[in-house]
């Protein structure tokens, strides 16, 4: 009788999705071809947009896979990004490796944040962390830290000259470069994310999301997967911060306002909440539809946004991610 | 001594428009269970059309009371329009629209209005009580004492009120006597909407009026609604004041904080409350069943 039982179970819930190659490798390809056609800026918006992607895969994880909700990833964007700042600045630290020690750093700030967060369910998380959000920049502001965090002023850094080998043999600019560390980083970390989804850790951490109830009688220890999830999410954003700083060269504690919290959870949901790969899109929506809403009229891009926030709400809530299944079973059907 | 009771004043008045916002935020939630993240950005909203009402020539209480109307229209418009097809919507998508209304709302101001900081007129006149506290604090929290008593009248002794208080407390009963839940919802967000806009033109003189004035502001609304119990209007009431004091004091006794973490006052409370007594002070216990 067990044995009938095991035969019938999905595939897919036993040894996991499998990766799509076809797709992912044309990816790749036509990610790592693009800085070659690009102008500079269009290259360093590019950067941009990646290292956008990789902070909303971080949000993703914790409400998407999860079920908690923040909205106060700026804070861990900051402490990402300060954390890269400080050590270059301060204690010269060499560049690159202040990018993962970001992560690092924000995992625990993370974890720490996400312990008394046990306690809050739903809303009353969503409260806390809006709480977090808005009250960052002042601290970063605050005449006790500005030693160490430069104040109003925020802090200038310099990111490294690109190898010298690259430059001179191929002509690699600094756009380029840096597009390239971007763009690494990023499928690395989205590699990480599909390989945690589709564990046993990822499991759990979907079952929390689905029935916590259910998930603990099951065995689940919601605590520690949910503070864990708050880690890790943490982690996606402090990397993601770590790179923006320096690719920016500047950081300021204006750049990490409540703006930017609402910023990355427009671009989760506009993206597709649960999907991985949607992070990409969510990334390209938030970075590119303002350039093209001040066309329209200047100061009104955040509207824009509000309107298309709601509208995805009626008509995809399941985001672009959600869309692109809608159309590719509709496409299957036909044939 | 002279500056403590000062402090203490200066709080309580401050409190006020947090018991305000407290109010009007646990007005939504007992109707719909959500925090309305939106709730400072509408205030905003509405103190502009007063703002705006005030510069085209309106004498201040004209347009003042005309500002209640319009929000209360507006807010029984957002339920109607745009929360009405949400009702059984998962909680992602009632976060994701009070969101986009953040985002609506404070751009549209800053667009309309632009981002320059203004002034805003207080209806009282200049001076100050004794030296200790100015009129114009006096008049804001007599007004939003006289706005508690008339809230607490309209839910004690009126049909409405009663009705609005059924229908959050058990929809489906109340639906079956004949309550129309999904007005009376209606109603309590246009209700919010109103009480929001007093609280921002009341605190509008104080802070200068500008798109994001009321980021602030909001969080210690919420830190009162925590702090007091989300479930009990009185207690989000007793909490504004509560916090008020406590964000007064802090501020001027505890040298670290000054007037530059203020904000962060208001988070240390929120977490605090959350964690050693999340239904706060004179909240219910809610106990979920299995």
């Amino acid at each position: 009788m067990a044995t009938d039982v095991e035969t019938r179970v999905d595939p897919r819930l036993t040894v996991g999705a499998r990766i799509p190659f076809k797709w992912v490798t044309l990816f790749v390809i036509i990610g790592a071809v693009l800085p070659f056609f690009l102008e500079g800026y269009a290259t360093f918006q590019g950067t941009l947009i990646m290292i956008y992607a990789i902070a909303i895969l971080g949000l993703n994880l914790l409400t998407g896979f999860n079920g908690q909700f923040s909205l106060g990833h700026s804070a861990f964007y900051a402490v990402g990004a300060y954390t890269a700042a400080i050590l270059v600045y301060h204690l010269d630290w060499p560049v690159y490796v202040t990018i993962p020690f970001g992560g690092i750093v924000c995992f625990i700030a993370g974890f720490l944040f996400g312990l008394p967060a046990l306690r809050l369910e739903g809303l009353y998380l969503a409260l806390a962390t809006f709480a977090l959000g808005v009250s960052v920049p002042q601290i970063l502001k605050s005449s006790h830290l500005e030693g160490l965090t430069g104040g109003v002023q925020g802090l200038d850094i310099f990111r490294p000259k690109v190898p010298a080998f690259l430059s001179e043999n191929f002509g690699i600019t600094m756009d380029q470069w840096w597009y390239m560390i971007a763009f690494v980083t990023m499928l690395f970390m989205f590699w990480i994310a599909w390989n945690l989804i589709n564990s046993r850790t990822g499991r759990a951490m979907m079952a929390i999301r689905d029935n916590p109830i259910a998930a603990r009688s099951m065995g689940v220890n919601a605590s520690l997967y949910k503070s864990l999830t708050f880690g890790v999410s943490a982690f996606y954003t402090g990397i993601a911060g770590a790179l923006a700083a320096i690719v920016i060269e500047f950081v300021a504690p204006d750049s990490f306002t409540f703006q930017l919290s609402i910023l990355l959870f427009i671009g989760m949901v506009v993206g597709g909440t649960g999907s991985i790969w949607g992070a990409i899109f969510g990334g390209f929506f938030i970075l590119s539809v303002p350039n093209y809403a001040e066309e329209i009229s200047t100061g009104l891009s955040y509207a824009i946004f509000g309107v298309i926030l709601i509208l995805v709400i009626y008509v995809m809530p399941s985001g672009f991610a959600g869309l692109v299944n809608v159309l590719k079973m509709r496409v299957k059907k036909m044939f | 001594m002279d500056l403590f009771l000062q402090q203490i004043l200066t709080g309580i008045a401050n409190g006020a428009i947090y018991a305000c916002l407290a109010l009007a935020v646990v007005m939504i939630y007992q109707a719909i269970d959500h925090f309305n993240f939106a709730q400072g950005e509408m205030a905003m909203f509405s103190t502009y059309i007063c703002w705006a009402m005030i510069a085209g020539g309106l004498p201040y209480w004209v347009a003042f009371f005309a500002t209640i109307i319009i929000s209360f229209i507006g807010g029984l418009a957002i339920e109607r329009i745009i929360f009405k097809p949400l009702h059984s919507a998962p909680v992602l998508s009632h976060i994701v629209v009070f969101i986009g209304l953040v985002a609506i709302f404070n751009s549209t101001a800053g667009a309309i209005w632009d981002h320059n900081i203004k002034t805003f007129p207080s209806p009282f006149p200049e001076g100050s009580f004794g030296g200790l506290i100015g009129l114009h604090e006096v008049g804001m929290f007599f007004v939003t004492l006289f706005l508690l008593l008339a809230i607490f009248c309209f839910f004690r002794f009126t049909r409405v009120g009663m009705a609005m208080q059924a229908a959050a407390a058990n929809p489906a009963s109340a639906g079956l006597v004949g309550i129309r839940v999904g007005w009376m919802l209606a109603l309590g967000w246009g209700l919010a909407a109103a009480i929001g806009a007093v609280a921002g033109m009341m605190i509008a003189p104080i802070v200068f009026l500008e798109p994001n004035m009321m980021l602030g502001i909001l969080l210690y609304g919420f830190a009162a609604a925590i702090v007091g119990g989300i479930s009990s209007p009185g207690g989000a009431v007793a909490g504004g004041f509560l916090v008020g004091i406590i964000e007064n004091l802090a501020g001027t006794y505890i040298p670290a904080i000054g007037s530059e973490l203020k904000l962060t006052v208001a988070l240390v409370l929120i977490v605090t409350v959350l964690l050693f007594k999340p239904n706060g002070l004179f909240g219910k216990t809610i106990v979920t069943r299995v």
